[in-house]
């Protein structure tokens, strides 16, 4: 992409990633986060007071690194972006008060945008322009959803999303469970690759009437209570839980709803392209099966790299420059954080 | 030498501009909308003063104690304002300014002011939810100089107002504290609210006397949860 390309710097501080990424255009320059996942970890999940008391302390030197990293200053910027939502209410201002202070300050157009958008557009620095419509599932601790995107900068459809736990979130409680430290996502994938999907654990919302009513919604609450069961059942009886089998079957049954409707939403919706984003994204059994079954079913996989998949300043900075490339009016100053912005609200 | 001055740490969004000498200032009460107002209240009070952000040359925030939410966003804003203008950015307790509009006869013009109105000592009460108070004692006093100056006698603290003592509570207090309470805060002054002018006039003054105003916030409280250690303790 020319030097002419539009400058963006993006905010992002739903929850406890304190993001600031910088993109020219199409290309990424900088994706700098402060994260204080560490200090949630000894309450045992996101306390979303810790999260903002270091949004306000990491703010600035993150700003400063991504701009450091990318060897560019602020009065270079075109324009900001910032997560408006949804995400925490409390992180999320730390974020949008700065992105409204840099651009008042520099006199530069402010876009306030859709965190799950976000998730989507960021593969455009990773995987070139975005074939669209594309169909992107996205999977987190706070989000499970299935959209079909026709133009992620401001035609987003939800066509599901989980009617209860996030994935991401189911995998936290798997991994307490099985005395595993938070957040539970990587303990439960390294645990799960020596051991055998021996157990048949639930798949919600797969069979007959639910495949009409909730056709691409999720539910993972009960999978994670028949795994809770089973285990204390496994511990009353005196008998060692076999950790890593457990942590398979739970996982293989999670990755096979997952790709099982994302998949179908591809063949339904005529859509050749399929997207996976969200912190989830970096399991390495959803990569697998995910690229198993889309190439059976002659879909074309994208899946941003692991570091790009968990929330940063990136995928913000992403949309924020697709916004100015395709003549997008800014948004205004005084936009406001809104924790439950609707998914297909892409702009605020 | 022009100084912008942000509180976020109420109900009111307040900004203001000091050259030192005169002071401008901008107010709105919400107490949920800082994140939305404080930006375009910023802007609105540059432009009506004929300012642009790059003329300004230093920022001071209202450091609190007040509810965290709003609190951060006036600190997040100053920080970064300061690091995009390339100016500094200084902290004052936001208790201090309403303790100096409470006592300083010319505050509420918006000029310096070196003689103060009251003698004794004033109470500052804010509203900290969860029915406690933020509040401080200030006493008029003199400084080193032999000029009259306000000066605290307590640390901020966050108490429930009836377990402050009486003779606390029966000074004369500024904020929303007797407002909220007016039963166990008898005697209120004005302000109610922290003016963004006056706290830029402070900062001001500050930096002439070369005064550290480090940009701290005053949360008072630890976050609400409990860690895995302490559930499992029991707690």
């Amino acid at each position: 992409m020319s030097s002419d390309a539009p400058l963006v710097l993006g905010i992002e501080t739903s929850c406890d990633e304190t993001g600031v990424g910088i993109v020219r255009g199409e290309t990424l320059l900088a994706d700098e986060i402060a994260s204080s996942v560490d200090e949630h970890a000894r309450f045992g999940g996101v306390v979303p007071e810790v999260a903002s008391r270091a949004h306000l302390e990491a703010m600035v030197p993150t700003i400063e690194r991504a701009c450091r990293t990318a060897g560019v200053g602020l009065r270079d910027l075109d324009a900001v972006a910032v997560t408006s939502g949804p995400g925490l209410a409390g992180a999320l201002m730390v974020g949008v008060a700065s992105a409204k202070a840099l651009a008042l300050s520099l006199g530069v157009p402010l876009y306030g945008v859709n965190h799950l958008a976000s998730h989507v557009a960021v593969d455009i620095v990773e995987h070139g322009p975005l074939p669209e419509p594309t169909l992107a599932l996205l999977v987190s601790g706070g989000h499970s959803s299935l959209l079909l995107v026709p133009d992620v900068t401001h035609d987003v459809r939800s066509l599901g999303s989980t009617i209860d736990d996030a994935a991401g979130e189911a995998f936290d409680k798997v991994a307490r469970v099985l005395g595993m430290p938070f957040p539970g996502g990587p303990h439960i994938d390294r645990a799960a690759r020596s051991g055998e999907v021996a157990l048949d654990f639930p798949r919600g919302l797969t069979t007959g009437r639910d495949m009409q009513r909730y056709r691409f919604d999720f539910s993972f609450s009960g999978l994670k209570t028949a795994v809770s069961r089973w285990v204390a059942a496994r511990e009353a009886s005196g008998e060692p839980v076999p950790v890593a089998d457990v942590a398979a079957s739970f996982q293989e049954a999670v990755v096979d709803v997952l790709t099982r409707k994302a998949v179908l939403a591809c063949r339904e919706h005529g859509v050749g392209h399929l997207q996976i984003g969200g912190g989830v994204a970096a399991n390495s059994r959803l990569r697998a099966m995910a690229a198993e079954r889309c190439a059976a079913a002659g879909v074309e996989l994208r899946v941003p790299r692991p570091g790009l998949c968990t929330d940063n300043g990136a995928m913000v900075a992403a949309l924020g420059a697709q916004m100015v490339l395709r003549g997008r009016t800014a948004s205004d100053l005084s936009l406001p954080a809104d924790s439950s912005l609707p998914v297909t609200v892409v702009q605020s | 030498m022009l100084i912008l001055g942000i509180d976020t740490a109420t109900s009111a969004i307040a900004v203001g501009l000091s050259d030192g000498e005169r002071t401008a200032s901008a107010l709105r009460i919400d107490p949920k909308g800082h994140a939305e107002h404080l930006a375009p209240l910023v802007g609105d009070l540059l432009a009506g003063e004929g300012v642009s952000p790059g003329e300004l040359t230093a920022i001071v925030v209202g450091t609190g104690p007040g509810p965290f939410t709003g609190l951060r966003v006036g600190m997040v804003t100053g920080l970064t304002m300061g690091h995009a203008l390339g100016v500094p950015v200084h902290g004052i307790c936001s208790l201090d300014v309403l303790a100096h509009q409470a006592l300083c006869d010319e505050c509420e013009s918006g000029r310096p002011g070196h003689r103060l109105r009251t003698h004794g000592d004033v109470l500052v009460a804010t509203d900290a939810r969860r029915k406690e108070v933020y509040w401080a004692r200030y006493r008029v006093g003199a400084a080193p100089d032999g000029r009259q100056a306000l000066l605290p006698l307590t640390q901020p603290a966050v108490d429930r107002p009836a377990e402050l003592p009486a003779d606390l509570r029966e000074l004369p207090t500024a904020g929303r504290g007797p407002v909220l309470y007016p039963d166990l805060f008898p005697h209120p002054v004005g302000p109610l609210d922290v003016d963004g002018g006056v706290l830029a006039r402070l900062g001001a003054l500050g930096l002439r006397d070369g005064r550290d105003m480090p940009v701290e916030p005053l949360y008072l409280r630890r976050p609400d949860a409990l860690t895995t250690a302490e559930r499992g303790a029991g707690r």
